[in-house]
């Protein structure tokens, strides 16, 4: 998909010098148009033979029952095993028991800050709690020109840190078998309000029409703070300007007291197999051979996307590289979103209240009862399915 | 006696005219029935159901939810955004539109005008280009500091504007493109409609010694009018499923500043599959649809009246 479709080309010629019996056909699809693709291409029995599957929308093939289970490959297999895997990230593939995809690069969330900034705000490291986030970002507003620039951006058509904080003070977002929003719960509703004081504090620009461009934004020093992916890590070097290069930096996600990591999210792509496919044997091992430390590292060369395989981050390309070793810092600590079909929506639901609470002045607890009648809207056909299967 | 038998022989001399008709007819009739009465009814049937991903792995997950899904869409605060988006671009972009092929229209249509084949074709030309590829171009042009027309707006000292990326400019930019883009076709039947009205009319007037603008809104312009009812109806039906420009340039944002109602349906539809929901915005936007071709004739009668 999108750019991993065309890149994944060039890892093709060694595997055509080792298996020269197969033959393989790969179609690149650009990701905003994915999914629909893949659905209709279910709907319409023409699903390729595998596929790169974002690991949020595992949950949805597995239940058309579209995805192969991959137990019985991974048993046999001397080369793939779930312990080469970050748990939380390999944990998204699995399903009651049974995994359906192999992880196949890596992507979660952690924070990009200028150092600069924070020494000048009397902080030598990234904050590392939930208070000393909020403090170095209030003595960052105190700066000469704070009353025009802020501390943080918080992007309100970005669902990842409204969910990355409820998960942090424990939150499990659903409840009762992911069967009713629990975002109106006391975990997350703590984590909601932590956030919103950044609007209200006019710590974070309210709003997503100030920042048109998030490179020129942290440059000018108009914030200091960002939670984004890997992928930025390119764009960063790419766009900061040199003399910038040596101010910015990653860091694993600030947790909500001294005891608790910051978790993140489980994010990434996985290699699904096809359970309508004809060629399994063959598919698998593509699989493996994309799954080797080696493929891996090459494939990080090539598109910068961070090695779902372990091992292949002891290369010193990696384990020199200080931004990138943060992420291997925060990826020991992941947790997946809840794993049912619906969750796309919710993401989108959850997005669209923290817009509402961050433009209104409603009372928070009002917001979250309304964001959880939402979901438990979009939940009645799963709970109704639950039922269904309880009486059988 | 045979004054009565005639009628008889004659109504079975247009019956089996009839059957004949039928006969020839069936090879359209048939493919519109199968492929247009039957989807579109299936789709209707479906606006009652709660048809998503679960039936689609499994067709008994399927249930009847009667009117759930029209009344659901009346609280859905998007369906009202997608409603206001899109009357918007038809209420400001259809007339805008119209008028733009009217005025190049006439201008092609006028003596004084050189190498009218080469404008025509020139005019022409967008409507038969991919908007694909057509939206790539504009979205240079919109570039908030690269794109062309900041750079010819900083020449007036006014402030580069983020056409697509602010909620306020992004439906104006869309609207913009789409004229550019389809002002064309309209302006063909405007040139065709010109052409159909008499000479001698214009003749007449001038002798009579009307100027330039009185023969434009006497003759012109009245003249015109069955051209400009089939013209407007047409292009506000088009209008209506507004799609493929937001959904290539903006996927609806910023803030569903740009989210229309057919792109609504598709995300429901599509990325969501919401089939069930999806179905019923088809049906509401077929109603809004239907009841803008109504009052359009309706408005055409009363003024004929």
């Amino acid at each position: 998909m999108g750019a991993e479709g065309e890149s994944v080309q060039r890892l093709m010629p060694e595997f055509h010098r080792r298996h020269p019996e197969i033959e393989v056909k790969i179609q690149s699809i650009p990701w905003t148009a994915a999914h629909e693709k893949l659905l209709t291409a279910y709907a319409g029995n023409s699903l390729p033979d595998m596929c790169q599957l974002g690991n949020t929308w595992i949950p949805e093939f597995a239940l058309l029952a579209a995805l192969e289970n991959l137990n019985g490959w991974l048993d046999s297999s001397t080369t793939v095993k779930p312990e080469h895997y970050f748990p939380g990230i390999w944990d998204t593939n699995v399903l009651e028991g049974a995994a359906f995809g192999i992880p196949w690069y890596v992507d979660t969330r952690l924070l990009f800050y200028r150092k600069d900034i924070l020494q000048r705000a009397g902080y030598a490291h990234a904050p590392r709690t939930w208070q000393e986030w909020l403090e170095v970002s209030r003595r960052i507003k105190q700066l000469p020109g704070g009353e025009n620039n802020y501390a943080i951006l918080l992007p309100t058509n970005e669902w990842a840190p409204f969910v990355i904080t409820g998960l942090q003070a424990g939150s499990r977002l659903l409840r009762d078998g992911n069967r009713y929003g629990d975002f109106s719960g006391a975990a997350f509703t703590r984590a909601f309000e932590f956030l919103m004081q950044f609007y209200r504090d006019k710590l974070a620009p309210v709003g997503i029409t100030q920042v048109t461009n998030i490179y020129q934004g942290m440059a000018e020093g108009f914030f200091a703070m960002y939670l984004t992916g890997p992928w930025n890590i390119g764009e960063f070097r790419k766009r900061m300007p040199a003399d910038l290069q040596d101010d910015w930096m990653t860091a694993p996600l600030p947790g909500p007291d001294e005891h608790t990591p910051g978790v993140s999210l489980a994010g990434g792509s996985s290699l699904v197999m096809f359970k309508s496919s004809r060629h399994k044997p063959q598919v698998w091992k593509l699989i493996a051979y994309l799954s080797e430390a080696r493929q891996q590292l090459e494939f990080y060369r090539i598109t910068g996307d961070l090695p779902a395989v372990r091992a292949a981050w002891q290369d010193t390309s990696l384990a020199n590289n200080l931004h990138v070793q943060a992420f291997y810092r925060q990826l020991e600590y992941v947790v997946p979103t809840p794993k049912i079909p619906e969750w796309e929506q919710i993401a989108m639901k959850v997005q669209q209240y923290a817009e509402i609470a961050s433009l209104q002045r409603r009372p928070l607890t009002e917001v979250l009862a309304a964001l959880d009648r939402d979901i438990d809207l979009i939940l009645e056909k799963r709970r109704w399915l639950l039922e269904l299967k309880s009486h059988d | 006696m045979t004054d009565a038998r005639r009628p008889r022989t004659l109504q079975v001399e247009i019956k089996s005219l009839r059957r004949a008709a039928y006969f020839f007819l069936a090879p359209a009739l048939l493919p519109i029935f199968l492929f247009f009465f039957v989807p579109a009814l299936a789709a209707f049937l479906l606006s009652f159901t709660d048809f998503d991903i679960y039936a689609l792995g499994n067709f008994q997950y399927v249930r009847f939810v009667g009117l759930k899904n029209y009344f659901q869409l009346l609280q859905d605060p998007l369906f009202w955004k997608a409603t206001a988006n899109t009357f918007y671009y038809v209420l400001v972009g259809g007339p805008l539109a119209i008028a733009a092929s009217l005025g190049t229209a006439l201008l092609l249509h006028s003596r004084v005008i050189r190498f009218k084949g080469f404008f025509r074709t020139v005019y022409f030309a967008p409507v038969v280009t991919t908007l694909v590829a057509v939206a790539v171009v504009w979205r240079f042009l919109y570039h908030p500091r690269f794109g062309l027309l900041n750079y010819v707006l900083g020449f007036f000292g006014i402030d580069p504007i983020d056409w697509l990326g602010d909620p306020n400019w992004a439906m104006p930019a869309i609207i913009l493109m789409s004229m550019w883009k389809n002002f064309g076709y309209n302006m063909i039947i405007f040139i065709a409609g010109l052409q159909s009205i008499p000479e001698q009319l214009y003749e007449a007037a001038r002798m009579d010694g009307a100027n330039a603008w009185q023969q434009f809104t006497s003759i012109t312009l009245p003249l015109l009018m069955p051209t400009t009812v089939f013209v407007s109806i047409i292009a506000m039906i088009g209008n209506f499923q507004l799609f493929t420009e937001p959904y290539v340039m903006t996927q609806g944002g910023p803030v569903n500043s740009t989210l229309s109602l057919v792109l609504l349906m598709y995300q429901q539809g599509f990325r969501w599959w919401n089939l069930g929901y999806s179905a019923a915005i088809a049906f509401v936007l077929f109603g809004i649809i239907l009841a803008g071709s109504l009052l359009q004739t309706w408005l055409q009668k009363r003024r004929e009246a």
